[in-house]
């Protein structure tokens, strides 16, 4: 890892300015790290009095245990259904965007302020849109014959949180997805309609292939997103129901650790998602480097 | 004012790379020295060690009285010009040329007079309020300089300040470093790569390959008798014409005047004459390949009978020939360049 | 090209006034249900007109709240997100700017061990190491406290990265320039180096108070005490804390106003905020 080519010569003060990150980072993230590994292999007994240590028996269990996997099939429906909606929708928008001259910018400043908005907002937004007495939309599906009930129904509750989380996302996509199309340059299109393809072919032949690299980027980001920062979304509407319907992976460990008291079970589900967070983060990397290579 | 001695200075990197392996130069107080070279050659990170902003890891380094070796660049009394200019972007023009004064506790009415000396002998006075931003490249260049000026140094340091100027803003800034230089009388050392910027810029020039020196001397020395085939090879324009000794020997054209050991001559393009001299010379026979009229003068470039490497012929005005026309070329004995491969130098008698 | 194509562009137009319609839409019923009075609610679907009751409503929500439905006056929960977004940003930036200078500007042992340990904290959200990361705080007496709701989030790389990259596209010349002018380390970091990053501390500044207003888990956790409790945290136990249904006129004036100041700052600061979010991801 680089520096400058000429760097400054102290023997306490680069420490010192790193002190105040370091203490932080290792108090709040490598200890609490470490204790969740440790603890990950401890079980306590009923009454919390003592605990033993159990290598990985609570791995074991987790894999063993029936709503575990369930919570990792919702976790997965989950994602997809986020990161294919907020994607299709704001590669839609940023096509349609790009073709704008004048009308570019008020577009963009319609679409990229969700971004603000917090998904236990997003959630509690349409958690009213959808609410079964009062909300507009029960109330349109109505009149198509459609009875939904996202408080019985765990595919209507599921339709619900991944609109919420995909709503928010859409801006974030919506930059990154245009950012990429005015990247290509003008003169690839322009040689394509001379040799004679059509719109929709340009785009799928060219436009979509070179943006592959943002498409995928933003894959990562998304289900991220979607495993992670989600949590609001799901404890502020359905608190994974109906029957664990959308009880998703990060709300289980906040079920299990403060409600359950499971604090083995939990932390064993923390060093897990610890693990795919990590292996995501790795795959990121790998394609920033690539892109700086480019 | 100063005199700069470095004594058989290296620098290595900690890698192992060697850019600089022992330079041993002395520079006369007033001097302007002019480093010249390839690129990698040596002479930024030589130039950049005299300010202080490389490591010196061999060999002594003094300006003026004193060994400056671990000296912080701010405590060596120099002043740097930098190639692009490294003007801090966010402050006034004023506000730039102050900046190095304020941190050496210079007091305000010195500061300000200084700054309006420098000012007006570059002529930016009026832009002293804007930002550098606002400038364009050639102020900018006298902004650079202005920073170096009112430090009042013992030496300058320049690296390559022309190089981000166009052609003609670039000899004209050329000219006005000169004579500011000659009139504040301080010593000067100069990056270049481009040797006309050397020859008129020089008292002395040194030439560097490999972090070697290669040949130090005034700028007609250096044109006149290059010591070594690299030297030859860099100096002038266009380059000299390398001719092998048994070429000329089948040729029967080998003269006789010529120290043993020879195995290569060089020949200047503009002492290889159409009409024979009257002083002993030799005469070779090409064909014209290219005719390259440059106003002024002009370039012919020739195929030797016999000899597939062209030669290059400068003459003045414009040429009479055609294309495909046989030529006879004569080269005064005396202009001849006498060098041995093997050593890569100049053989003498 | 060509580009004469009037019903592809009206097409495309169409679409977009749709989306953003869309877009919009469950914003523009929040801010509807919040202008109307509590019995609109109970007579079926809502209204899409706006009623006459926004002044009651937001004055309701903002001073008094509603004590019996979980919900406490809204005033000071506004004042804690903002103070805990701007804790966030501005010790973010400040320890950032610090160590991405020592990262960037000196060469010095374990360097780059020191490199991995802040880096790594990018990978780890909060969400995911909830529990031990609560039993730390709790440890700290840090419970019910300004400096719990912030500094465990400080601890986040993100900004660190961003700074560094920058650094490393301020030119070489910069610092020798500055060091032939005499400048030290925490000079040359005061005079040259800060006034070079403002556009970067402010696109990372709008980022960081967006993150840091829109916390929801970790004040969840960390407050007990009503005067801490953050807006964005606050909407849930309204929601969910009544097992009757919610005061919906009272709930969406509180996410009325808990959207709204990120939104502005996103609105008012769109060009830094565009820069902010594409720079951190690069």
């Amino acid at each position: 890892m680089q520096t400058k080519r000429m760097t400054f010569s102290s023997r306490w003060l680069p420490y010192a300015l790193l002190a105040p990150q370091v203490l932080i980072t290792l108090v709040f993230f490598v200890w609490p790290a470490s204790q969740a590994l440790w603890q990950s292999m401890l079980r306590e007994d009923p009454f919390g009095l003592r605990s033993t240590f159990v290598w990985f028996r609570n791995f074991e269990r987790l894999f063993a245990d029936p709503h575990y996997l369930a919570a990792m099939k919702t976790t997965a429906i989950f994602a997809v259904g986020t990161t294919f909606l907020a994607m299709g929708v704001s590669l839609l928008f940023a096509v349609m965007v790009n073709r704008m001259l004048r009308s570019r910018e008020w577009y963009t400043t319609l679409l990229v302020w969700p971004y603000a908005v917090a998904p236990a907002i997003a959630g509690v937004l349409w958690w009213f849109m959808f609410n079964t007495s009062v909300g507009i939309v029960p109330y349109m599906l109505q009149g198509f014959g459609y009875d939904w009930n996202h408080r019985l129904d765990g595919t209507d509750a599921m339709i619900l949180v991944v609109i919420a989380a995909a709503w928010k996302q859409i801006s974030y996509n919506f930059l990154f997805f245009l950012a990429g199309l005015q990247s290509i340059p003008q003169s690839l299109i322009e040689a394509a309609s001379i040799d004679g393809a059509g719109r929709m072919k340009r785009f799928w032949t060219i436009v979509f292939p070179l943006l592959s690299p943002t498409t995928f980027f933003l894959m990562v980001v998304n289900v991220v997103y979607a495993m992670f920062d989600t949590f609001g979304v799901i404890h502020a509407t359905t608190e994974g129901g109906p029957a664990r319907a959308t009880n998703i992976l990060v709300y289980k460990v906040f079920r299990d650790g403060f409600v359950g008291g499971n604090l083995g079970s939990s932390a064993a589900q923390s060093v897990i998602l610890m693990a795919i967070v990590i292996v995501l983060t790795v795959i990121q990397f790998r394609w920033i480097e690539r892109r700086v290579n480019y | 004012m100063a005199r700069i001695v470095m004594d058989d200075l290296h620098k290595v990197y900690p890698g192992g790379v060697k850019a600089v392996t022992g330079i041993s130069l002395d520079i006369a107080d007033g001097e302007m020295i002019v480093l010249v070279g390839p690129s990698g050659c040596g002479k930024s990170t030589l130039l950049r060690m005299v300010a202080g902003l490389e490591t010196i890891t061999g060999g002594t380094l003094s300006i003026g009285d004193r060994v400056v070796n671990t000296l912080e660049p701010a405590d060596r009394d120099i002043a740097m010009v930098f190639q692009n200019y490294a003007l801090y972007p966010h402050m006034t023009v004023y506000n730039n040329l102050a900046y190095g004064l304020r941190n050496q506790g210079v007091a305000k009415p010195e500061i300000e007079r200084r700054v309006q000396e420098a000012a007006a002998m570059l002529q930016i006075g009026d832009y002293l309020q804007r930002k550098p931003r606002a400038l364009s490249g050639g102020q900018r260049q006298r902004v650079a300089m202005g920073r170096a000026l009112v430090r009042e140094p013992s030496a300058f340091l320049f690296d390559e300040p022309l190089s981000n100027l166009d052609a003609k803003l670039r000899v004209q800034m050329r000219v006005e470093i000169r004579q500011l230089q000659k009139r504040l009388g301080t010593t000067s050392l100069y990056v270049t790569h481009d040797q006309l910027e050397a020859l008129t810029l020089a008292d002395r020039l040194v030439v560097l390959n490999a972090g070697q020196i290669e040949q130090v001397g005034t700028p007609m020395e250096l044109y006149q008798r290059p010591e070594t085939l690299f030297v030859a090879g860099f100096i002038g324009s266009p380059a000299m014409n390398m001719i092998e000794m048994a070429y000329l020997r089948d040729r029967g054209a080998a003269p006789t005047t010529l120290p043993g050991g020879t195995d290569l001559v060089g020949m200047r393009p503009d002492d290889m004459l159409l009409t024979a001299p009257a002083a002993p010379h030799l005469s070779l026979n090409g064909r014209v390949v290219l005719l390259e009229p440059a106003g002024a003068e002009s370039h012919i470039y020739v195929s030797l009978d016999g000899n597939d490497q062209p030669i290059t012929v400068r003459i003045p005005g414009l040429p009479t020939m055609n294309e495909g026309d046989p030529i006879p070329l004569h080269v005064p004995l005396e202009a001849l360049h006498p060098f041995n491969t093997a050593s890569g130098r100049r053989v003498s008698a | 090209m060509v580009q004469n194509d009037r019903f592809g562009t009206f097409l495309a137009h169409l679409i977009l006034i749709l989306g953003v319609g869309i877009v919009v839409f469950p914003v523009y019923v929040a801010v509807i249900a919040s202008t109307h009075a509590p019995g609109t609610f109970l007579q079926g679907v809502m209204p899409l007109l706006p009623g006459s009751h926004a002044i009651e409503n937001y004055s309701e929500v903002i001073f008094q709240g509603r004590s019996t439905a979980g919900a406490p006056p809204i005033g000071l929960m506004l004042w804690n997100s903002f103070v805990m977004a701007m804790m966030i940003a501005v010790g973010k930036i400040a320890i950032s700017l610090l160590s991405a200078f020592a990262i960037v500007y000196f060469r010095f042992r374990f360097r780059i061990f020191f490199f991995w340990i802040i880096f790594i904290t990018l990978m780890l959200p909060v969400e995911v190491r909830i529990v031990p990361t609560f039993e730390v705080v709790a440890n700290l007496n840090l419970l019910n406290t300004y400096a719990g709701l912030t500094i465990p989030l400080i601890a986040s790389a993100t900004a660190t990265f961003l700074f560094r990259q920058f650094f490393m596209t301020v030119p070489e010349e910069m610092l020798e320039a500055a060091r032939v002018d005499g400048a030290g380390p925490m000079k040359f970091f005061k005079d040259i180096l800060l006034p070079l990053s403002v556009t970067n501390i402010a696109a990372m500044f709008v980022i960081m108070f967006i993150y840091g207003w829109n916390q929801y888990l970790w004040p969840l956790l960390i407050t007990s005490d009503e005067s801490y409790y953050t807006v964005v945290m606050g909407i849930q136990r309204m929601v969910t804390g009544a097992d009757s249904e919610p005061l919906w006129h009272l709930v969406m004036a509180t996410v009325v106003l808990a959207a709204l100041p990120p939104i502005l700052v996103i609105l008012f600061m769109q060009r830094l905020f565009v820069k902010g979010l594409t720079e951190t991801e690069k």
